[in-house]
Parts: structure tokens; C-alpha cells; sequence
């Protein structure tokens, strides 16, 4: 035990006094949440948008005062004519354009119906997208003021559209799952499977296997001090989310901390795994980065959704156990499920685990012959 | 009477259909510089797995400082030191943190490691490195240290994997007076070299091709039985006439 102990104490000397690992461990976590969280945020706050109003009468101040009101838009300029609605929309600055046709306050009394149209910059889809549908749930909702407010109009059923478990479609729960996922991976099977293979580059591998310790426990000692900042990354993560985007575990956070730990090992084992067949670290970091984080990233549900893949990605992405445990976070931490919701993933998840030790235990033994 | 500390007898390691070590029966006495010579391929490090408890064996019995190798790897390790062509310090580690993590891996108490630390330390005027990184240190001293680092728990007997590969011809020299003190403390050295010179040095030596071994005497014994003036003119006779019995 003794002997053991000094061995991993030797793995923490390494990782600490080493700037880079050190930046991946805990620099790359931390950035990536700030950087998804802030920067690539979903939600819409304060877009430009600028107004042509060809009516200009009491119906459609109030319209517009209600879109600027909302909080998520603000009007950059009202418009004149036609032509300027090109000339902001090249600017960049402004991302759609709110157009009310003439007479539009009349018509609506008159016929009960009038038009107003939304041009947006479809350069940018994502933010296109965005900015009509709320400007469109903008806008029926003041069509729903006006026929409840006008005594003689039939009641319309109206559809309420609300967003269950995130009701303000805060983009950040969907990137905390998933930056927890990623950051995992790479830490524990990139990390490890660098660490062993640069033990048998250097040559210092055959001297520990040549010395008292056994096989096991030269892994072991390697994948501890792992299992032990990865988990503090967790935490980490968890804490930033909580502290700086106000996001809390909903679920059972005992529950999320077993589960992540699961999730820990089974990287862990993966990394094991590929340092048993990279031969140097090169590989070691090609098979890791190109084998493990493009599919998580690209694959496991992080970004983009699994069930409108073609059904052969969806095939593959079965094979990476990322995609699993996305789902099991993101039950826990945003709709507070419990075991019973993620049992199964879970069982994916060991079996996992136990295949990945079962591979690295036999080319281990292979290698040793 | 010579005490045997290594002694085999009929080893064979077989990987599949290619034979490795092909019948070979030798001994190493207590406290001998033993040379194990051999191009590329003849077998050299398969046998040097075999009797540091690496790997088993085939058949044959091989006994290394008086246990199995093929049942009692693990006791095996512990009696003996090991350094290999690689360098096997880590670099990012200083003096005295390598030399207490190897006196912790094979099971030291903290107080001697520590005694013998300074000792060593002392006695290759390292003083002022003890507390710099290996990587800052020039590569000769490195290769004394690991030197030192393989036989600081004492062991019986310590096997050198080409330890000279790529020291200048100083070092090399100085090296070679560690392995000659550290021979004369009753530690047994089994080397694996290149060098031809080097043999020179060994108290014996064997020469290995295709698996088996070809020749195995004093230096001076191989000279007068080919009847030449160095022990490079008897590797290259043996190995250019290829299979000639001992």
C-alpha cells in the first residue's frame, strides 16, 4: 500500500507541475462553460431591429411599443420606405425588419384582418430563426389582447405554447449537460491514455514493470489521480453553472455526483483502453481526440438533436457512450428525474465500463506474452 | 565453488511458430559481470524478459536469485534492479524525488531512502542537483543516476538493458568504474551491449545468434579459442560463419 501510495502521489507530481495538463484540466473546463454559456447563448436579448411603419396610427404604436417592450428587441431606427429596409439589413447591425402595411389600424377594424410582415437576415439562419418565431409569439399574443378585448368577436381557441422544464428556453442547460459530457472524455481518456503511453515512450513503463508493483496497480496509480480532478471538474462545472448562470440541479444532486462518477470511470477505462493499442502518444491523442470528441461533440445529442439524424448516424451514435449519458445529466439536473427515469442508460453505461476493462485487461496480457 | 544466481537450464520461448530462445542453458555466478551479447533479433531481449519475471517462459527452468521464473515472477522482482536502453528516470521530476519514488516502489523505508539518497548523492558529487529537475541535468549524468537509482534497494542481481547507448566515450568510462564498484559490493551484473570494447570488460560473456547461444566464455578464453586479438573479431567471425557450436 505503502509502495502504492508514493506511486500515485509521483502521478499528481506530474500533472501539477505540468502547465499544459494543467490548462486542460481545469483552464478548458471553466472557459468552455463561460464560453458556451455567454457567447453562443440561444436566448435573444436586445436584438436590433429596426420599424416600417407605412400606417402610423394608434394600432400599430401599440404593437411596436409591445415588441420593444418585451425586452428582447430593440428598435435601432424607423424606416421610411421600402428601400431602406436593404440598406439596414446590410448594415448587420439590425436583424429583421418589422413592416406594417398601409392602413393597417383600418383594415384590421374593417376586415378584421391586416398584415404585417417580418424580413429577416437570413445569413445568419440560427438568429433568423430565432427572431421571427419571437416575433411571431409577439404578435399573437397581441392578436389575442385585441379579439378578448372586442366584446362582439367569436373567442378563438388560442394554442398557449409554453417551454415545459426550461421556460425560458435558457440555452444554458442545454450546454452544461453537454460541456460536462465532452470535458469528461477528454479528460479521462485522453488524458490517462497520454500519460501511460508517454510512460512506455520514455522507457520508464518497463522499469515499473520490472519493479514490485503489479500490472494493476501501475493503472490504477496512473488513473486515480484522474478519477480525483475529474470529479473536482465536475463539481467545478456544476458550481460556475449555479453561480454564474443561476442554473440549478433540479434532481437529486447525490444521484447526478454516483452518476458522473460512473461516467468518470468508464472514460477512464476507455482511456486505458486505447493507451493498450496506441503506440505512441501521437496516436494515443488521434485516437482520443478524432475517435472520442468529434462524435461526442457532433453525435451524442450534445448540439444536435439525435432523433433528426438520418438513421444511420443515429446507428452509429449508439456505439458512443457519451450520447447515454447526456441523457441521464440532463434528466437529472433539468427535469429532476430520478434512478427510475435512468436506470437504463446507466446499465448502458456499466456495460460499457466493463467492456472497456475486459479489452484493456486481455491486449494488456497480449502485450506481456 | 562459484555460487549460481542465475541459472538456466533448456529455456525455449516460443511465440507461435518462431523460436526465440532455443535451448539455452546457462549460469551466472554471484557477484560477475555477465555480458550478453547479440545482434538485433538473436534473441537477446526476450531472454532478459524472461529472467527479470516479464514474461514466462516456454519450457525449460529458469531460476533467477532462487525462485521461478515461470511460477515466482513476483519474488523475482523484487530481488533485482533493472535499467533499460531508454532512459527511465522522469524528467519532470527532480534528483530526489525520483530516487524516493523507486526506494517507495520497491517497499524502502522512508529513513534509509532518505540515508541512502544523501549517500548517493554525496558520492557522485550531485549535491547541488539534488533538488533539480532530471530534465535539466546533461545526459551522462542521468545515466549514472539511473544507474544508481536500479541497484539503491540493494538487490542481488541488477540487469543493464544496453545502458550505454548514445554517452560519450567519458561517461562511458565512468560508468563502467560504478558497475565495477557496484560488482565489488557482491551485486551481480548482467549487461546487454553493443559495444564490443564494453565486452572487454565483462567477466564473461555470451554471444547469441538466431536464438541460441553460440559462445559463451572469458574474454580472453573467446580470443585464444578463435585466435584473435578482440572480442569485435569474434563476434564477427561467429556471426559471419553462422551456426558453430560452443
Amino acid at each position: 500500500m505503502k509502495r502504492f501510495m508514493g506511486f500515485v502521489n509521483k502521478e499528481f507530481l506530474h500533472i501539477f507541475r505540468d502547465f499544459r495538463t494543467l490548462i486542460i484540466l481545469f483552464g478548458i473546463p471553466a472557459v468552455q462553460i463561460l464560453l458556451f454559456g455567454f457567447v453562443v447563448s440561444t436566448d435573444l436579448k436586445n436584438a436590433q431591429i429596426a420599424v416600417l411603419d407605412l400606417s402610423h396610427d394608434e394600432v400599430t404604436r401599440k404593437l411596436s411599443g409591445k415588441i420593444i417592450s418585451s425586452g428582447f428587441f430593440d428598435k435601432a431606427e424607423n424606416l421610411l420606405n421600402y428601400d431602406d429596409v436593404d440598406r439596414v439589413l446590410k448594415s448587420k447591425k439590425t436583424k429583421a425588419v418589422v413592416i406594417f402595411e398601409e392602413d393597417f389600424g383600418k383594415r384590421l377594424i374593417h376586415n378584421g384582418k391586416a398584415s404585417v410582415s417580418i424580413v429577416s437576415d437570413g445569413s445568419e439562419p440560427n438568429m433568423a430563426t430565432m427572431t421571427t418565431n419571437y416575433l411571431t409569439a409577439i404578435i399573437s399574443d397581441f392578436n389575442r389582447e385585441l379579439s378578448a378585448g372586442s366584446a362582439g368577436s367569436a373567442l378563438l381557441v388560442q394554442p398557449e405554447v409554453r417551454m415545459f422544464y426550461n421556460p425560458s428556453l435558457k440555452g444554458q442547460y442545454m450546454f452544461v449537460p453537454g460541456v460536462i459530457t465532452l470535458i469528461m472524455i477528454l479528460i479521462c481518456a485522453l488524458m490517462t491514455s497520454i500519460t501511460i503511453t508517454r510512460e512506455k515512450e520514455f522507457g520508464t513503463m518497463e522499469v515499473l514493470l520490472v519493479s514490485p508493483l503489479r500490472p494493476l496497480q501501475i493503472i490504477l496509480g496512473k488513473v486515480i489521480p484522474y478519477f480525483i480532478l475529474s470529479f473536482v471538474d465536475v463539481i467545478l462545472i456544476l458550481l460556475l453553472s449555479w453561480l454564474v448562470f443561476g442554473l440549478p440541479v433540479k434532481g437529486s444532486i447525490l444521484l447526478l455526483l454516483v452518476e458522473s462518477m460512473l461516467y468518470i470511470f468508464m472514460s477512464l477505462s476507455l482511456g486505458v483502453l486505447i493507451s493498450t493499442v496506441a503506440k505512441n502518444m501521437q496516436q494515443a491523442i488521434f485516437i482520443s481526440l478524432v475517435g472520442m470528441m468529434l462524435p461526442t461533440i457532433l453525435l451524442s445529442g450534445f448540439i444536435f438533436p439525435i432523433e433528426n439524424m438520418p438513421d444511420i448516424y443515429q446507428w452509429v451514435s449508439a456505439i458512443f457512450p457519451p450520447r447515454y449519458f447526456i441523457v441521464v445529466i440532463k434528466n437529472i439536473m433539468v427535469k429532476g428525474t430520478g434512478f427510475l427515469f435512468v436506470w437504463k442508460e446507466t446499465l448502458i453505461l456499466l456495460l460499457f465500463t466493463l467492456a472497456f476493462i475486459g479489452f484493456s485487461i486481455r491486449n494488456f496480457k497480449v502485450r506481456l506474452q | 565453488m562459484k555460487n549460481a544466481v542465475i541459472s538456466v537450464h533448456d529455456l525455449v520461448k516460443k511465440f507461435g511458430s518462431f523460436v526465440a530462445n532455443d535451448h539455452l542453458s546457462f549460469e551466472v555466478y554471484e557477484g560477475e559481470i555477465f555480458g550478453f551479447l547479440g545482434a538485433n533479433g538473436a534473441g537477446k531481449t526476450t531472454a532478459l524478459r524472461i529472467l527479470s519475471g516479464l514474461s514466462a517462459p516456454t519450457s525449460g527452468k529458469v531460476l533467477v536469485a532462487g525462485f521461478d521464473a515461470a511460477r515466482d515472477p513476483e519474488k523475482i522482482k523484487k530481488n533485482i534492479g533493472y535499467m533499460c536502453q531508454k532512459f527511465s528516470l522522469y524528467n519532470d521530476l527532480t534528483v530526489r524525488e525520483n530516487i524516493m519514488l523507486y526506494g517507495g516502489i520497491y517497499g524502502m523505508r522512508k529513513a534509509l531512502i532518505r540515508e541512502r539518497c544523501e549517500e548517493l548523492l554525496e558520492r557522485l558529487r550531485f549535491m547541488e542537483y539534488g533538488n533539480r529537475l532530471i530534465s535539466d541535468l546533461p545526459l551522462g549524468l542521468r545515466q549514472k543516476l539511473a544507474f544508481s537509482v536500479a541497484v539503491l534497494h540493494e538487490p542481488r542481481i541488477v540487469f543493464l538493458d544496453e545502458p550505454t547507448g548514445g554517452v560519450d566515450p567519458i561517461t562511458r568510462r565512468q560508468f563502467w568504474e560504478m558497475i565495477y564498484e557496484t560488482a565489488a559490493r557482491g551485486i551481480t551484473i548482467f549487461v546487454t551491449t553493443h559495444y564490443m570494447d564494453e565486452a572487454e570488460y565483462c567477466d564473461r560473456i555470451s554471444i547469441m545468434n538466431e536464438g541460441r547461444i553460440v559462445a559463451l566464455d572469458t574474454p580472453d578464453g573467446l580470443k585464444n579459442k578463435y585466435r584473435v586479438d578482440s572480442v569485435e573479431e569474434v563476434f564477427v567471425k561467429i556471426v559471419r560463419s553462422g551456426k558453430i557450436s560452443v
